[in-house]
């Protein structure tokens, strides 16, 4: 299945399970083998949340593609258009979070969007939202959302929706997609990684997914625990500005 | 004798209270600096930079907003209120974020003088709040090299 996760230097890519080990892109170090790791897409259109939100995130060990639309966020599930594909490559995808207020496709429309589509209907969506309006809670729980967040999102919000996560024994299986050849976004500094996009598996919708998918690795530290500080990611987070590579990058502002 | 460690210190902690209680600073900077460890050791800086730079980019919306004289668009202007709001809260920045309330109803009640006022008010503080973590960032960097470690300070 297909994995992103951010490299040293700023770019975010999508690897092949079967291709981590080997990989070298640019001066990032192949990721550790954690197939089990859960992968989050965070969408803010505000950047100083964008990185809040991704750090808390890969402090609770999660891997993050962090992106600043609604649109960009079905551009990366493969939800903006309706091209039927035969082939289907499995994109890893344990929880959505989004925000509420953002222009153009609001966070409750993404809901609406992702809950609508078969690969990732399943997929647990958690809005947040500055204001504690409780219709608007509703509206967003009565359409499917797994959890509501109020802003500013803190480390306890994270560690508990991520402990809820890995109580979730069921992994979806059913995050499936086709990835168009022009899907894969690197930084377009770093030489591409060499990739095929012609991905068999044994993905008939029936038969269960390879084991180590449905295997989720243990939280590190008690929920409660709000003092330790688990093991982040073990690249640094680099941050930048937006570029217009489909998946968010992000680079040092000290280091551009 | 107090050690020139201990000394800067205790000027870092005295520092860093007086910035909570004067109301520069709300719990959400506490929670920040828990997101901060060895392999992220200057996500707190690198945050507020990008909310300063947030900061200067919406100010500048607002102003060129408010400058249309005759033909200001208030939910222009609002909607760059809303996302400083959210930002200076993100990051704990008590003060901006209170300000950007009184902004809001500005904008709400299209009080032009009002909504002037705000943005003044908005300017200063946010590069009052730029100076003092300034200082405390650069107490931190003497800290650790007079060869000491920065105190974890309890609210």
């Amino acid at each position: 299945y297909y994995y992103s996760s951010m490299a040293k230097d700023g770019g975010v890519s999508c690897l092949r399970s079967s291709e981590m080990l080997n990989v070298g892109i640019g001066g990032m170090e192949p990721p550790p083998l954690d197939l089990d790791e859960v992968h989050v897409l965070a969408v803010d259109d505000s950047l100083v949340d964008r990185i809040v939100i991704e750090r808390l995130l890969r402090i609770t060990s999660c891997k993050v593609t962090a992106v600043d639309s609604g649109w960009r966020a079905l551009e990366f599930l493969g939800l903006d258009n309706d091209k039927a594909s035969d082939e289907f490559d499995k994109l890893k995808v344990d929880m959505i979070i989004t925000d509420y207020c953002m222009p153009g496709m609001t966070g409750y429309e993404l809901l609406k969007k992702i809950k609508e589509s078969s690969s990732f209907r399943q997929v647990p969506v958690v809005i947040m939202s500055s204001e504690n309006v409780l219709t608007r809670i509703d509206r967003c729980l009565e359409e499917g959302a797994e959890d509501f967040l109020l802003k500013p999102v803190k480390l306890a919000d994270v560690k508990r929706l991520r402990s809820c996560l890995t109580g979730d024994v069921k992994l979806s299986n059913g995050n499936k997609r086709k990835l168009p050849e022009d899907s894969v976004s690197v930084d377009t500094s770093l030489p591409p990684p060499p990739l095929s996009l012609t991905f068999s598996t044994n993905s008939s919708d029936s038969s269960p997914p390879l084991s180590p998918v449905e295997v989720f690795s243990s939280p590190l530290s008690s929920p409660e625990d709000d003092d330790d500080v688990l093991t982040s990611s073990p690249e640094g987070s680099p941050m930048s500005e937006e570029s217009p590579i489909r998946r968010q990058k992000m680079g040092s502002p000290g280091l551009d | 004798m107090d050690t020139l460690v201990a000394q800067l210190q205790r000027q870092f902690r005295d520092y860093t209270i007086s910035l909570y209680h004067q109301g520069f600073l709300d719990d959400q900077f506490t929670e920040l600096k828990k997101l901060q460890d060895e392999c992220s050791p200057d996500f707190v800086a690198e945050v507020v930079s990008l909310f300063f730079e947030d900061c200067e980019k919406l100010i500048g919306n607002m102003a060129r907003a408010l400058d249309q004289t005759g033909n200001v668009d208030f939910s222009l202007v609002g909607s760059s209120v809303h996302q400083l709001k959210g930002s200076s809260s993100s990051v704990g920045a008590k003060r901006v974020k209170g300000l950007c309330v009184t902004f809001k109803e500005c904008c709400d009640s299209q009080s032009f003088e009002g909504c002037v006022r705000c943005l003044q008010q908005v300017d200063i503080e946010y590069k009052s709040l730029k100076a003092k973590l300034q200082d405390l960032f650069n107490l931190e960097q003497q800290i650790v090299q007079a060869g000491g470690r920065i105190p974890q300070v309890d609210i």
